[in-house]
């Protein structure tokens, strides 16, 4: 698509640029700038919603090491039971399955500048991702502005259990380009810019689309066919205010276009509470909406309709939001003096789905209002995060 | 404009910009803006989490910070 090719070329041009003036300016010689904190996180993570169980854990942990280099690791495990929709409809049986995610990086100080090289694992049983990526940040204007940019890459291999001689291929190069400005001593944006292209086998192998058969009374299903490249750009603006009386509220917003003809804004405005010396309170709202892919239909009206395939309702034009509180509380203790400071975390959000063009299409539904005409699907999710962080 | 005509120009603004403007928030201004109820994303690990409950329900993608690889979408 020509929006996102051009996007593309216009991230890397900048990367040039940003790169020729981070290293003007760090032949000048600068003011420091200064690395992540030391600092441990332990989390349990659940999402329920849609016929969905997802928990697990994650680990995260932080250590610098002379003042110039940063070194993180982050365990995280995905434990997943599935009757969802796509499974229902299918006519399969609610499965389980695991998903571990691994990944380590080093952070590395020079003057202004911060380089940062990751690389991550994620193993299912029918599906591994490898990730690597490089970003670097640079602060210009007294460090009224930083200026980030990245590139990551993923390399993907995708099974299929009911086949164990299927496996095919999918990568993804992701371009982001950052900048966050100081306005004023109470107010701080952010703006960013991603391009990401995907290449191979994006579809799901288990998933199909249906269609109806002659007469029109009865559908049957034949397998999804995406197209074998996805480009997208997406563009943010995030803001955050200091309020006279300790208190932050920050409000974000994303717009969102694809190669597949998708496209999505979101909104979110947050409230952070700190009370008395030990609490912050936090709420949130957030909004999603999207379109259709150009090749998305909840029902063909025959067999091979047309080249391109699809019935992943994340492909179809449905809205979502989310509400979300959270309460930190930091823990005094002299137990845990050997820490600089810990404290205890939870959120907790319940996000709503409506689908407008994807049908709740069970054998019940299209028994009792036929084909085509099931109620479009919709669901509720709470989704809980939990997690105690230690500073060190 | 072509392409190479506009970064040509947000190179030279960056480098003028860089040789000339003096920070109009000065360092002992910056507080409020140190308070870690400011920062963008005070939990890394939590937003990564929420990142991905996002990336892996919606078709949009992007300009949001990682989330990690995997599908865990089904």
């Amino acid at each position: 698509m020509v929006v996102t090719d051009f996007s593309t070329k216009i991230l890397r041009s900048l990367a040039f640029c940003f790169f020729a003036v981070s290293s003007l300016l760090l032949a000048q010689g600068a003011y420091a700038a200064v690395l992540p904190e030391d600092r441990a996180d332990i989390l349990y993570h659940s999402f329920d919603g849609g016929g969905v169980t997802i928990h697990g854990p994650s680990i995260l942990m932080r250590k610098q090491f002379k003042e110039k280099v940063s070194v993180w690791g982050n365990y995280y495990a995905d434990y997943v039971t599935s009757a969802s929709i796509d499974v229902v409809t299918s006519g399969a049986s609610e499965y389980t399955e695991e998903r571990i995610e691994q990944t380590v990086g080093i952070d590395y100080l020079q003057e202004k500048s911060i380089i940062s090289v990751f690389y991550s694992t994620s193993v299912e049983n029918d599906y591994d991702a490898e990730t690597k990526g490089i970003a670097v940040s640079q602060d210009f204007f007294g460090d009224l502005t930083t200026i980030s940019l990245s590139y990551v890459q993923g390399d993907d291999i995708v099974g299929n259990n009911t086949d164990p001689t299927f496996e095919r291929f999918a990568n993804r190069k992701r371009y982001s380009l950052g900048l966050s400005q100081i306005l004023t001593k109470n107010w701080v944006i952010g703006l960013s810019a991603e391009s990401v292209i995907d290449e191979g086998f994006l579809q799901n192998p288990y998933r199909s689309v249906r269609f109806l058969l002659p007469g029109g009374g009865a559908a049957a299903r034949q397998n999804e066919d995406y197209p074998d490249t996805r480009n997208s750009d997406a563009y943010a603006i995030r803001s955050m205010y200091y309020l006279p009386w300790r208190a932050a509220l920050r409000f974000e917003y994303r717009t969102y276009l694809d190669s597949w003809g998708i496209e999505a804004d979101n909104a979110e405005i947050r409230y952070i509470q700190p009370w008395g010396q030990d609490w912050v309170l936090e709420a949130k709202y957030r909004y999603y909406t999207q379109d259709q892919a150009f090749f998305y239909s909840d029902l063909y009206p025959y067999q091979d309709y047309q080249t391109f395939l699809g019935r992943d309702k994340e492909l179809s034009t449905f809205q979502d939001s989310a509400v979300s509180l959270g309460v930190s509380y930091n823990v005094n203790s002299h137990y845990l003096s050997a820490f600089e400071k810990v404290s205890v975390n939870l959120f907790v959000d319940y996000m709503q789905f409506s689908y407008d063009n994807f049908r709740e299409a069970t054998p019940a539904n299209t028994a009792e209002f036929g084909v085509g005409n099931e109620p479009f699907y919709q669901y509720d999710a709470n989704v809980i995060r939990f997690f105690v962080s230690f500073w060190y | 404009m072509s392409l190479n005509r506009i970064v040509i120009l947000i190179c030279t603004a960056l480098l003028c910009g860089a040789c000339s403007i003096q920070p109009w928030v000065k360092p002992y201004e910056r507080e409020n803006l140190a308070d870690p109820i400011m920062a963008f994303e005070g939990h890394g690990v939590s937003t990564k989490y929420v990142n991905h409950v996002y990336e892996a329900r919606e078709a949009g993608r992007g300009a949001e910070g990682s989330a990690g690889g995997g599908c865990g979408c089904n």
